[in-house]
């Protein structure tokens, strides 16, 4: 399958501030850097979609607000649809995004309060096309109609939607550009169970209507198993492994992605436990030691740990960063 | 078993100015000795609400409307305020969704502890000091005493709710409310709560309501599970039952719309969404929603009814042998 956006050893450091991180720069002699992304590469298919998955402070939201230029990375390549964006200028980069569109996490934080969601909706064709307003309207309405919004629900504010329907508008206002990739940034933790499933269904079938591309980014393992052909495992700052999904769900390689799985309660009583876990917790993005990152944390680590890991395939296309598989 | 605590049909009404909104109607179950029982549905079915009841903490403009809350031998709907102070915090415990904004931010960790110790046990500064040392060991929290020393702010997530937890059990109550205690926490954090949770249930001998809308934790949780919907207890069963045998449609429906990891499954949305509670039809309110109404669904609350044992279902297809199981 040609890829469609391929993201290459893309790093996003930000530096601190403060008496701390000056006193640093002195003794040490370089600044303290967060390293929140630190060397990640992934690729989207066109029409597949990608599960990006990881606990928090792992890094994977600010991959995708890299994408879309939220932050600026520090170093790396980002090729969508065959163009390099990272060296692109902003009014170039502009005339990509119509192609390139985000679903944040917040249903309501991520709405203009004091616009109508059929107002909000046509706000990036007034943006990114020349339509008139009759046309716009024509496809704001039609792009509302497709998520579940009908007519009597278009011309209310956000504070006169319910959750669900909230995260409805913000799908049809990344939908309304015909967008080739969707980042879509936990559209689902927000929300209540019942609710959950339908917009899980709804991203599915606009994926398969529309030919859509995802980047789905969660840490609802559950969600992740039901949406995603492929998934890529975050683990501070990089990825520790990545397969398709019924090999990752199955056969996870990595230590970290086996602690993730047991780790998830499967609601069912009789289902086996993996009793795997890792000790402590996610450490500090800023000292980051040298060789394997989970290495403090892992019940199997050994002294080779401590080396460069190597990223390796353990199966067809089934890669872990793991000196023990 | 003993029975801990016995909510027996009740009924909290919020007054606003359209007409009176019922949050819990008519709810029934109870906790026995050393059990944990799950209380699960969407939000809105009032689950938080009949927690907060349990503990009388009801705020205007709601107020408990009828039923009754046997705890001890007493009913804590007919206690005094100074009575309930006695039971409050010290035989009923309650932790929270949002353990760091529970937790005092300009006292140290230990000493919001030790304090529980000096009030409730009359026990002097140093020795209530070393029990709150000791509690925030058994919750797991690693070097307790440099911990102690400091603030909300500089614990993560999952080690706020750890002393939470200490804070909860310090009393040794007979009773742990807990109101999802592991939302907004990372899988492996929350995993590790929960395991917590289930240990000192053991250990300390408190009984465990845990609020949840998660099935996953119910199901490696709980050991019998209450289902609520728009305020009105649907199922109770024993968790087992509850996953293998579901009758209530609406359990049925629940248990359907959940993806799961360990396997790929074909998920089915629960129809509709939870019923406006303003002025709400006498009925069961889960009529508008399901599959298997009928005429009287609208016009009558069924009522629990045992259908195995341990596992009582209000629905009257059910009672008509009209819902056959998954």
């Amino acid at each position: 399958m040609p890829s469609l956006c391929e993201v290459d050893a893309l790093k996003v450091h930000f530096p601190l501030h403060g008496v701390a991180a000056w006193w640093r720069t002195m003794r040490e002699g370089t600044p303290p850097v967060v390293r929140a992304v630190d060397g990640v590469s992934f690729s989207v298919a066109a029409g597949e979609t990608l599960g990006l998955v990881g606990e928090s402070g792992c890094g994977k939201s600010t991959v995708a607000r890299s994408l879309v230029r939220l932050v600026q990375p520090s170093s790396g390549a980002i090729r969508f649809d065959g163009t390099e964006l990272s060296t692109l200028g902003n009014d170039d980069y502009n005339k990509m995004r119509p192609h390139l569109q985000m679903v944040f996490q917040d249903p309501t934080a991520s709405l203009n309060p004091r616009l109508s969601a059929r107002r909000m909706v046509a706000e990036p064709l007034k943006l990114h096309t020349n339509l008139g307003a009759a046309e716009r309207r024509e496809r704001t309405d039609a792009v509302l109609q497709e998520v579940g919004l009908g007519a009597d629900l278009a011309d209310r504010y956000p504070h006169e939607l319910s959750g669900g329907q909230r995260q409805r508008v913000n799908i049809a206002r990344a939908l309304v550009t015909n967008p080739k990739l969707l980042i879509l940034d936990e559209p689902t933790s927000a929300l209540d169970v019942s609710l959950r499933a339908r917009v899980i269904l709804l991203l599915e079938e606009l994926r398969q209507r529309h030919g859509l591309s995802y980047l789905f980014i969660s840490h609802d393992l559950a969600t992740v198993r039901y949406l995603a052909s492929r998934v890529a495992v975050m683990y501070l700052g990089v990825i520790v492994e990545e397969a398709p999904v019924e090999a990752l769900f199955d056969r996870p390689a990595h230590p970290y992605t086996r602690a993730l799985l047991a780790a998830v309660p499967i609601p069912d009583p009789d289902a086996r436990r993996d009793p795997f876990v890792l000790s402590g917790e996610i450490p500090s993005p800023i000292d980051i030691p040298p060789g394997c990152r989970l290495r403090a944390r892992c019940p199997l680590a050994q002294p080779v740990c401590a080396e460069p890991v190597p990223y390796r395939e353990v199966a067809s296309g089934h890669f872990a960063a793991c000196h023990l598989v | 078993m003993n029975t801990i605590v016995e909510i027996d049909n009740l009924s909290v009404g919020f007054a606003s100015d359209h007409g009176e909104i019922e949050a819990v109607d008519g709810a029934s179950f109870d906790v026995r000795e050393g059990e944990i029982v799950g209380l699960v549905g969407e939000s809105g079915s009032g689950k938080s609400v009949t927690a907060t009841a349990i503990l009388r903490l009801i705020r205007k403009p709601g107020r408990l409307t009828g039923g009754h809350i046997l705890f001890d031998g007493r009913d804590l709907c007919a206690l005094p305020e100074d009575e309930l102070q006695k039971i409050r915090g010290v035989k009923i415990s309650m932790i929270s969704q949002t353990p760091r904004t529970a937790l005092n931010p300009l006292i140290t960790v230990g000493k919001q502890v030790a304090r529980l110790f000096v009030l409730h046990a009359g026990l002097s500064k140093s020795e209530s000091r070393k029990h709150a040392l000791d509690m925030l060991a058994l919750v797991g929290i690693p070097e307790p005493a440099r911990r102690a020393r400091q603030y909300a702010h500089q614990f993560s997530g999952g080690m706020c709710q750890r002393v939470m937890i200490a804070m909860a059990l310090a009393t040794s109550p007979r009773l742990l409310i807990a109101d999802e205690p592991t939302t907004g926490l990372d899988v492996s954090t929350a995993a590790r709560i929960l395991d917590l949770l289930r240990d000192l249930g053991v250990k300390t001998g408190a009984s465990i309501l845990l609020i949840t809308h998660d099935l996953g934790v119910v199901a490696t949780t709980c050991q019998r599970v209450a289902v609520m919907h728009a305020g009105q207890v649907v199922e109770i069963a024993p968790v087992r039952s509850l996953f293998r045998l579901p009758a209530h449609p609406y359990t049925r429906a629940l248990v359907r719309s959940i993806p799961r990891t360990d396997r790929a499954i074909r998920m089915e949305p629960v129809p509709g969404s939870v019923p406006s509670l303003l002025n709400a039809p006498p009925g069961c309110r889960y009529a508008g929603r399901c599959p298997l109404v009928e005429a009287r669904c609208h016009a009558f609350k069924p009522a629990l009814k045992q259908i195995a044992p341990e596992h009582a279902v209000a629905c009257f297809a059910v009672e008509d042998g009209r819902a056959v199981a998954v």
